[in-house]
């Protein structure tokens, strides 16, 4: 048999490229290019009064210089609004170029082309804007308030209001014998991927056709977005992504401004041009996420079963809505994580603030619904007395009652059901890793010592592989190169590796035969796009299926020339073979010969497969009725609904008595994303999740100032963690197949940064004694709450006043 | 983030660098490391006309050790210091806090003359400077001179260099013999600006205190020194009066300096950390005053800095400390 593959722990082929600086990125392309920059509003909400741009145009280089009135037709009508929903009442998106009014800081008025980024940037110092300042809505209380509109037909200024409810919460919450009501407060973070956005475009005239460049999660999307833009015909655009370093959704949101306006001027100018975005224009014109206001109600039985579950979220969608309201529909559904809330409503509203838009980013709205429920789990733990593992556990669906429906429409209008997983069995996991009956010897030896610690825990189910379908084409060269195209694109995942693992285990070929292509309109047109833990589910299944195609094809070949059944072939790294007698065989590369009769001889192995070639048999045609030439196979996976991943975290943290400042100590991961394509990768993304996780838990936040600034706009004072602020990630692996693919996978992408807030939280509380309902929490914030604890204006967690710690024999220290 | 135009100017000698400073006046900025300059032109917070570019000039990239200085050269990066065993040898105290100093890839191309002459609060470089009552050498038009540390630092990112002169190194103060130092920081990630920082120096004479010193980070806008002796001198480290003086010399730290708040944290909360910290420096130093010179130790900060960040690279085979 070949080397088993698939599940196998293979370094990636792509790195060798990408870590000696051999990646080629959207600002690696277009030297020739002339250079787009932006001039973009200082103020977070204004009328455009006046914009005077005479001294810009004198500035040697300067090509062109465009504001909104000079876009033609659809360039210049509102940007769309790509996911529609009945309840986003009030969707709004922006222009290319702002008409009239401006609604947040950063949204672009004025765009100017030069001969480099230099010259366009001192043109765009020159450009003189007269504003009439307009009072301003920073902030979810403020929205909510509906005192000042951001858009003035948007009353109270609520995009979404939505309502799903599962049985009578109302009558369960009255008869519950504990009820418990929880405010909570999760803050703005954004995806920071190390290359902001980028586009370039170039036009040729003669052909009419368009190819541009963009730093995409989908260029498919691109593609379509901006011939429907520039009015051109679809066959007559191209777009590509290159090497994208990295997105985490904000690059899955499309048309940006830009995306339209460089192809724009391209054309309209006759010659390339390109912009990369700049830091601060990532910071202040792309997309944050996050941010909500949440309030909990929730009735328990004296076991701590729930009987009814009411949420209410306040949602900052910011400035506009293209993105729709993805993020709060998924924290509403996916809040529920593995358990059974009894009886379910949740409520939210969507509410535009003069900030930059909203769109998901890694996790997309389940950091907060798993902060909602998992802060309401230890609130119900405590208020009983009992084992924080132990109410979880008593709460969870069991194997045996999957699937189970919550009887709510997921982000994607399906059902929200879950196909599979094993709850009972990660938190065993996770209480086994981390030393969960232990933690007690170990918290007294700690305080013995004078030191705070604390244990948290968190668990989360995400729905990942959300259709409506992907594609896979593969094509076996007569050499035997094996190439694998999809449409999705690639941010530094892994896909050439994971899915040439699934093209060499179905193909019985060797991985260094196998290309990947991603993300390339010309390769493949229909794709939707890399975002919601999707890429293995939809595009490796998708390719799994094409590789049985072409497997199955290249066997009926294979049988005919070698005069036996297809039935007794296997292919072996690359070569067809007779089972039991190997020596009978061909490789691939001559079956792909076989597979297109040729008319022109131009090396020795076409001149085998000319139609003068070998024996034939004269009354059929030389490519059979049902069979196409060339050794290829085509698929595509369209799953009736998404397939729910699984995982539970813990943490134990220390706290400075002293200087209120916090250390990891331990971060202990289980994962399940059923069948593993490749455990190193797999582990590489639960890693980089925890690692935004622990961003969004004890650093990142946007310090927007009353009047729409944001403050912290730069890596020096918005703080992503470096390695030293992240801690070793211990992990392990569940593999729960899920029986909704061919291949048995979930998705992994955004797994590791789902529960970190509401682990740190957890833990942060266990140390300190009191709530901790606002995140993320930084050394200071903690000696405020100290501070405010001390007073008395928070109250002390029931545990303090309560012996529950019980001895135990062993103890087991944690490894920092 | 692209910076407007500018001259680009590169001397050879220190006659030519003040000859074009001269020349250019207030249009002109000193390029060395560029570590704070670069991002403020990119983020064009500022725009000078000319940029005097200094890393051509020879004879500016060496430090020396004499007995009662060690001398820093214009040219020579915060790396460069940080790895000087004569430098560590002589004055412990430059390699205490460079490590604090952001991270290696800035400290490789970062000087520690550019550090000082920026002037930032947030720096650790001025700080040592104060400590260390150290001045600084000045080339201009009508030759050379040298500025007293307390008479350079003028006010935030303000200090006394005119215009048309270059800093062409710096010289940090040797303590007597019996001295120790020690140097802490807390900065929300590793190698960020600190929220507070504290630099002490303290000599131990028959057993007990006979001198102590400290001065700050991001916490007093211009650095200064404050004189613990008067709290601490005549007191036995680890006696009984040890702890009650060490908390007396916090009170005075308390009282001495004056954080403002940002979005990291509040002024009084900077005003506890620097206390705290102060509090947990001061016996690290009193321990190496009584070890003998250099010590064994390459040090990292102390148990605050410790919780907050992972550990460093230990040059020299010289172990890395935490306690």
């Amino acid at each position: 048999m070949t080397t088993q593959m698939f599940g196998a722990p293979i370094r990636r082929k792509e790195d060798p490229r990408l870590v000696t600086g051999g990646g080629r990125y959207l600002d690696d392309l277009g030297h020739d290019a002339l250079a787009a920059a932006f001039v973009r509003s200082p103020h977070a909400h204004a009328r455009i009064v006046d914009i005077d741009a005479s001294e810009a145009i004198e500035v040697e280089g300067v090509v062109g210089i465009y504001v909104h009135e000079d876009l033609p037709g659809r360039v210049g009508e509102p940007l769309p609004l790509l996911i529609p929903h009945p309840t986003l009442t009030h969707g709004r998106t922006g222009y290319a170029l702002a008409k009239d009014e401006v609604n947040h800081v950063g949204e672009p008025i004025v765009m100017v082309v030069a001969t480099d980024r230099y010259v366009a940037e001192d043109a765009c110092q020159r450009i003189r804007i007269t504003y009439d300042q307009l009072p301003v809505v920073v902030g979810i209380e403020a929205a909510r308030s509906g005192e000042l509109l951001v858009h003035d037909d948007v009353p109270d200024n609520v995009a979404a209001h939505m309502l799903q409810e599962v049985g009578d919460v109302d009558a369960a919450m009255a008869s519950a014998p504990h009820t418990l009501t929880l405010d909570l407060d999760i803050e703005r973070s954004a995806c920071m991927p190390m290359e902001g956005k980028g586009v370039y475009a170039r036009w040729d005239r003669d052909r009419g056709e368009l190819r541009m460049y963009s730093s995409t999660q989908t260029s498919t999307g691109v593609r379509a977005a901006v011939a429907a833009k520039l009015d051109l015909p679809l066959a007559k655009v191209e777009c590509i992504a290159p090497d994208v370093g990295g997105g985490f959704g904000v690059k899955i949101v499309h048309p940006w401004p830009e995306e339209v306006l460089v192809p724009w001027a391209a054309i309209l100018l006759g010659r390339p041009v390109k912009w990369a975005e700049d830091r601060r224009e990532h910071f202040i014109s792309a997309a944050h996420e996050r941010g909500q206001l949440q309030r909990v109600t929730v009735g328990f039985d004296d076991e701590g079963h729930l009987l009814a579950l009411d949420v209410k979220l306040w949602h900052d969608n910011g400035a506009y809505t293209p993105y729709g309201i993805i993020v709060p529909i998924i924290t509403s559904t996916q809040l529920l994580g593995p358990y059974k809330p009894g009886t379910y409503r949740c409520e939210f509203w969507s509410l535009y603030t003069n900030t930059v838009l909203v769109t998901p980013y890694r996790g997309a709205g389940r950091p907060q619904g798993c902060f909602a429920m998992e802060r309401t789990m230890d609130a119900i733990a405590d208020e009983l007395g009992l084992d924080r593992a132990e109410v979880r556990s008593r709460n969870f669906i069991l194997p045996s009652e999957m699937p189970w429906d919550h009887g709510l429409l997921f982000q994607d209008g399906r059902p929200l059901k879950y196909d599979s997983g094993d709850f009972p069995a990660s938190l065993a996991k996770l209480k086994d890793l981390v030393g969960w009956d232990d933690f007690a010897d170990y918290r007294r030896q700690a305080e013995a010592e004078g030191r705070k610690v604390g244990l948290g825990i968190g668990c989360y189910v995400e729905g990942t592989g959300v259709g409506p379908y992907e594609g896979g084409h593969i094509q076996i060269e007569t050499s035997g190169r094996v190439n694998v195209s999809t449409g999705l694109t690639s941010q530094g995942q892994g896909h050439e590796t994971v899915f040439a693992q699934i093209v060499a285990q179905e193909l019985g070929v060797r991985m260094e035969d196998v290309f990947v292509t991603t993300g390339d309109t010309r390769k493949m047109a229909y794709a939707v796009g890399t975002f919601a833990s999707r890429a293995a589910v939809m595009s490796g299944s998708a390719i799994a299926l094409a590789a049985r195609n072409v497997r199955a094809k290249a066997l009926r070949i294979a049988a005919d020339a070698l005069e036996v059944s297809p039935e007794d072939l296997e292919i072996v790294e690359g070569t067809v073979r007779v089972k039991g007698a190997p020596a009978t065989s061909m490789s691939l590369g001559t079956v792909s010969v076989l597979s297109n009769p040729l008319r022109y001889a131009f090396d020795e192995a076409a001149k085998a497969a000319t139609q003068f070639a070998g024996t034939f048999d004269p009354d059929k045609p030389p490519v059979a009725d049902d069979e196409e030439p060339g050794l290829e196979g085509k698929d595509f996976y369209s799953p009736t609904q998404a397939t729910f991943a699984n995982g539970m975290h813990a943490a134990i943290v220390e706290t400075d008595p002293v200087t209120a400042e916090i250390k990891i100590l331990r971060y202990c991961v289980i994962h399940d994303c059923g069948t593993m394509i490749n455990p190193m990768i797999v582990e590489g993304q639960v890693h980089g999740g925890v690692a935004q996780g622990v961003g969004g838990a004890l650093y990142e936040r946007m310090a927007y100032d009353e009047s729409g600034q944001l403050l912290n706009a730069s890596f020096m004072d918005f703080l992503m963690p470096y390695a030293s602020e992240v801690p070793t990630i211990e992990a392990d692996h569940l593999e729960t197949p899920s029986p909704l693919n061919p291949l048995g996978i979930k998705g992994a992408g955004e797994a590791g940064c789902i529960p970190v807030s509401a682990v740190i939280a957890s833990a942060i509380e266990d140390a300190e004694g009191f709530p901790i309902t606002r995140m993320p929490i930084s050394p200071y914030d903690l000696w405020e709450l100290r501070r405010r604890h001390a007073d008395g204006e928070i109250p002390s967690l029931h545990r303090t006043s309560r012996t529950t710690s019980t001895p135990s024999t062993s103890s087991k220290e944690p490894t920092a | 983030m692209k910076p407007a135009p500018f001259e680009h100017h590169a001397p050879l000698t220190v006659e030519q660098a003040v000859s074009v400073l001269t020349e250019v006046g207030h249009d002109g900025k000193v390029l060395a490391g560029g570590q704070s300059l670069i991002p403020i032109l990119n983020m064009r917070l500022a725009s000078p006309a000319h940029l005097v570019d200094i890393n051509r000039v020879a004879g500016l990239d060496t430090v020396e050790v004499t007995a009662e200085a060690v001398r820093v050269g214009a040219l020579v990066r915060h790396a460069g210091l940080e790895r000087s065993e004569s430098a560590y040898a002589a004055l412990p105290l430059l390699r205490q806090a460079l490590v604090n100093v952001a991270h290696p890839a800035i400290r490789n191309r970062g000087t520690t003359v550019g550090s000082i002459a920026h002037a930032d609060a947030a720096g650790e470089m001025p700080a040592i400077l104060a400590l260390t009552d150290g001045v600084v050498e000045v080339a201009g038009p009508s030759g050379t001179r040298e500025i007293a540390w307390s008479d350079f630092f003028l006010g935030a990112l303000e200090t006394s260099l005119a215009a048309e002169e270059l800093a062409v190194a710096v010289r940090f103060g040797r303590f007597p013999a019996g001295t120790g130092t020690a140097f802490t920081e807390a900065a929300r990630r590793h190698g960020d600006y600190a929220m507070a920082g504290v630099g002490v120096a303290l000599t131990v004479a028959d057993g007990v205190v006979s001198g102590a010193r400290a001065s700050f980070v991001s916490v007093t806008d211009v650095p200064s020194v404050l004189d613990l002796g008067p709290v601490l001198d005549g007191v036995e480290p680890g006696s009984g009066e040890w702890d009650a003086a060490l908390d007396t010399a916090a009170e005075a730290v308390r009282g001495h300096v004056d954080p403002e708040g940002d979005i990291h944290a509040s002024a009084d909360y900077r005003r506890m950390l620097v206390t705290e910290l102060t509090r947990r420096v001061l016996p690290q130093a009193a321990d190496r005053a009584t070890t003998p010179a250099p010590n064994a130790a390459f040090d990292r900060g102390s148990a605050v800095t410790t919780l907050s960040s992972t550990s460093s690279t230990a040059f020299g085979g010289q172990g890395a400390s935490h306690d």
